[in-house]
C-alpha cells in the first residue's frame, strides 16, 4: 500500500480509493524514509551490513508497529511525526517507543554524510558551541562522556535549548529531548546519536568508545547548521 | 571483598551453533568482566568494600545517587546467573516437581513458553526475561538494564538475556529467533529445578 500512495502528493487521489476499496482502519500515515545515501557510503566508521540491518529492519520495524498503533489511537494517524513527538506522553507506551524509533532514526540518517563530505559548522553555529562549551574539542568530550554513559540503550544529544544555550544531554531507549515526558531535559535536538548496541555491535562489539569517536567523521554539518538555523528562527 | 569473575561453566564454542563462540568471548570475556571490573573500582574504599555482592545490591537497590554500583553489581550478578541458566544440549521441557509447579502456575507448560516467550520480545531496550518465585507462586517478569528479581522481592528462577549483545553477532535484529532458540536447545531445566528445590 505504501508503494502505490508514493509520491503522495501525485497520487493522492488514487490512493485514497485504493485505501477505501481496501477497507483499511486507517491511512498508513508513517513512511520509511530512504537512506540519503548507499549503505556503504559511511564505510569504514559504519559498515554497509550494519547501515541495512538498522534501516531496513530496525527502523523498517518500528515505522511498521507505529502504523499498527494507528486504528487503537483516535488522532494518531492524523499528527505528523514531528508533532507526535511533543505529545507522546497521552499515548501508551508502543506509541512513544516506535514513533521515537521512527523519529529518531530519521534525523539520525540524515545528521550522517561520507566522510568529508559534511561541510563545517556555520559561523553562527561556531559561535554558539563556543559559548555554551568554550570550543568545539569541549562540547565532543562531553558529547562523548554522555553516549558513553548511557547505560543500557538510548541516545545522545546535542540540544537547542528554549533559553538559546545549547547543551548535551542522553535519553534512553528511544525517548528524545523533544517529548513531554517528566524529568527529560527538552530542546531541539542538532545531533542525536545511537547508542543502542544495534548501531554498533556488528562491527564494534563492546567498544562503544571506538564507535563513537569514528562516528565523528560522518557528522552532516550542514544539516546540523540547517537545525541550528531553523531552531534559532522560532 | 574483591568480586571476580567466574569461569563460564561450559566451553567457548559448548553452545554453538545456537551461541557462538564469538558471541561468549565477547560477553563473558569483555562486557561481564568489565561490569565485574566496574563494580571493583566504584565501591574501593567505601562501606561498600567489605558487602558480598547481594549485599551490595540490596544497599543501594532504589538509591539514585548509587545507580552505578547498582547497574555493575546487579550486571555482575545477572550474567553469573545467565551462564548457569543455560547448558550445552539444553532445552525442551522440565520434568518432576518443576514441571508440576509449572502445570499448576501456569496451567501448562505451552503457557509458560508463551509467557516467557512474549516477556523477552517485549522488554524494550535492554534487559533480561526471568522466571521467579514470588510469594510461593511462580510468575514471568522482565527487567530494564541491570534491574533483577532480588531488588523486588523475588527468587530467581532461570533467566534470559536480552540486550542485544546477548544475539547480535548470531541473530542481529532476530530477537525472537534467539528466544525460541533458548527455550528449545539451551534452557538448562535441572539448574532451575535446584533453584526451586532451594527455595
Ligand atoms: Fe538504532
Ligand atoms: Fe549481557
Amino acid at each position: 500500500m505504501r508503494f502505490l500512495c508514493f509520491p503522495r502528493a501525485l497520487l493522492a487521489p488514487l490512493c485514497a480509493l485504493v485505501l477505501l476499496a481496501a477497507a483499511l482502519p486507517a491511512w498508513a500515515a508513517f513512511e520509511l524514509p530512504p537512506l540519503p545515501y548507499p549503505s556503504a557510503a559511511l564505510e569504514p566508521a559504519i559498515n554497509a551490513t550494519t547501515m541495512t540491518i538498522h534501516h531496513d529492519r530496525h527502523h523498517a520495524a518500528y515505522v511498521s508497529n507505529l502504523n499498527g498503533q494507528i486504528s487503537a489511537n483516535p488522532g494518531l494517524g492524523d499528527l505528523s511525526l514531528e508533532a507526535l513527538q511533543a505529545q507522546v506522553g497521552r499515548f501508551p507506551a508502543a506509541v512513544r517507543n516506535n514513533g521515537g524509533g521512527h523519529w529518531n532514526h530519521s534525523q539520525f540518517w540524515a545528521v550522517m554524510a561520507p566522510a568529508g563530505q559534511g561541510g563545517a559548522p556555520s559561523p553562527e553555529l561556531q559561535q554558539a558551541i563556543d559559548a555554551s562549551f568554550g570550543s568545539l574539542e569541549a562540547l565532543q568530550q562531553q558529547f562523548n562522556q554522555a553516549a558513553a554513559a548511557r547505560f543500557g540503550s538510548g541516545w545522545a544529544w546535542l540540544i537547542r535549548r528554549s533559553d538559546g544555550q545549547l547543551a548535551i544531554t542522553s535519553t534512553a531507549n528511544q525517548d528524545n529531548p523533544l517529548m513531554d515526558l517528566p524529568g527529560l531535559e527538552r530542546g531541539l535536538p542538532l545531533i542525536g546519536l545511537d547508542v543502542w548496541e544495534h548501531a554498533y555491535y556488528l562491527q564494534y562489539q563492546n567498544r562503544r568508545p571506538e564507535y563513537i569517536s569514528a562516528w565523528w567523521d560522518l557528522i552532516n554539518w550542514n544539516e546540523v547548521n540547517r537545525r541550528f538555523a531553523a531552531a534559532s528562527s522560532l | 571483598m574483591a568480586h571476580t569473575l567466574p569461569a563460564l561453566p561450559y566451553d567457548l564454542d559448548a553452545l554453538e551453533p545456537h551461541i557462538s563462540r564469538q558471541t561468549l568471548e565477547f560477553h563473558h570475556g569483555k562486557h561481564h568482566a568489565a561490569y565485574v571490573n566496574n563494580l571493583n573500582n566504584l565501591v574501593a574504599g567505601t562501606d561498600l568494600e567489605a558487602k558480598s555482592l547481594e549485599e551490595v545490591i540490596l544497599a543501594v537497590a532504589g538509591e539514585a545517587t548509587k545507580a552505578g554500583v547498582f547497574n555493575n553489581a546487579a550486571q555482575v550478578w545477572n550474567h553469573t546467573f545467565y551462564w548457569q541458566s543455560l547448558k550445552p544440549g539444553g532445552g525442551g521441557a522440565p520434568t518432576g516437581a518443576l514441571a508440576e509447579k509449572i502445570n499448576a502456575d501456569f496451567g501448562s507448560f505451552e503457557a509458560f513458553t508463551e509467557q516467557f516467550k512474549a516477556a523477552g520480545a517485549t522488554q524494550f531496550g535492554s534487559g533480561w526475561a526471568w522466571l521467579v518465585l514470588d510469594g510461593g507462586t511462580l510468575k514471568i517478569t522482565k527487567t530494564g538494564n541491570a534491574d533483577l528479581p532480588l531488588a523486588h522481592g523475588q527468587k530467581a528462577l532461570l533467566t534470559m538475556d536480552v540486550w542485544e549483545h546477548a544475539y547480535y553477532l548470531d541473530y542481529q535484529n532476530r530477537r525472537p529467533d534467539y528466544i525460541s532458540t533458548f527455550l528449545d536447545k539451551l534452557v538448562n531445566w535441572e539448574f532451575v529445578a535446584a533453584n526451586l528445590a532451594a527455595a
